[in-house]
């Protein structure tokens, strides 16, 4: 299990290409770009929370029953 | 179905940022939450074909991915919640000013195609490279680039102009946005 690299949320960035061919839009400036990116993470930050309860329940119980109780929709 | 406790806790260590990706695409925490455990619980069915020692967590944001999809696909409306009050249910609050950012920067981004939003997110915030995130949503990397490039630009267009012109009733909060533009 060495390969784990992205288990972990936040690593990327994403940063303003300086030297980018084709330009993407002249209106949009760097500082404009590097805001989204940190926009982006506190965005998403905001989202994550602590594992809910209900989820280590629900894995808790499913591994105590036999195999065969899968919810079929 | 007996899974064995280092993968159970992998897969939970995945939930907090899977959960993330579900709130981002679908705007509301409770269908975010169903989904979540819809994915669990396709994971563990499927568990057998999970390859130990690939990326778990790539694997269970691929089937919510899917899943979401196909639930869109029935629904057909997305954006159930776009006043914001989807916000309220967060345990965590923001603060008063990251807090009018936060909802500034979930509009805009609610407004961009979902192809490009979950490109965006994937790679900007959930920590996926571009190729995991063409594995996540089945397409080819240049195609998750464009996405993200787009979605991008887009964005910027949608929070300058907000920012500027449009940014709602309050000229305090406004005030302070503008302040804090300019550190």
């Amino acid at each position: 299990m060495s390969d784990r690299k992205s288990d972990k949320p936040g690593p990327m960035d994403i940063r303003p290409t300086p030297t980018k061919r084709g330009k993407t839009n002249p209106g949009l400036g760097r500082e404009i770009q590097s805001k989204i990116g940190q926009q982006l993470r506190s965005y998403y930050d905001g989202l994550l929370e602590p594992t809910p309860d209900r989820f280590v329940e629900l894995l808790r119980e499913l591994d105590k029953k036999p195999s065969g109780t899968e919810s079929s929709e | 179905m007996t899974i064995s406790p280092s993968l159970r806790d992998t897969m939970l260590g995945a939930v907090p940022s899977l959960r993330a990706f579900a709130i981002s695409l679908c705007g509301n925490v409770d269908r975010a939450d169903d989904l979540v455990q819809e994915t669990l619980l396709r994971a563990l069915a499927n568990i057998n074909s999970f390859q130990p020692g690939t990326n778990m967590s790539a694997w269970l944001f691929t089937i919510l991915r899917n899943l979401f999809r196909s639930e869109y696909r029935k629904r057909r409306r997305e954006v159930e919640d776009s006043d914001g009050s989807y916000a309220e249910t967060l345990k965590s609050q923001p603060e008063q000013t990251s807090r009018v950012e936060f909802e500034e920067f979930r509009t805009a981004l609610a407004k961009l195609p979902s192809d490009q939003r979950e490109a965006l997110i994937l790679v900007g915030a959930s920590g996926f490279s571009y190729e995991e995130a063409a594995e996540i949503c089945g397409c080819a990397v240049g195609t998750i680039k464009s996405r993200v490039n787009r979605a991008r630009t887009r964005l910027g267009q949608l929070l300058s102009i907000e920012s500027l012109n449009d940014f709602g009733p309050d000229h305090t909060m406004r005030a302070v946005l503008a302040g804090n533009d300019r550190p």
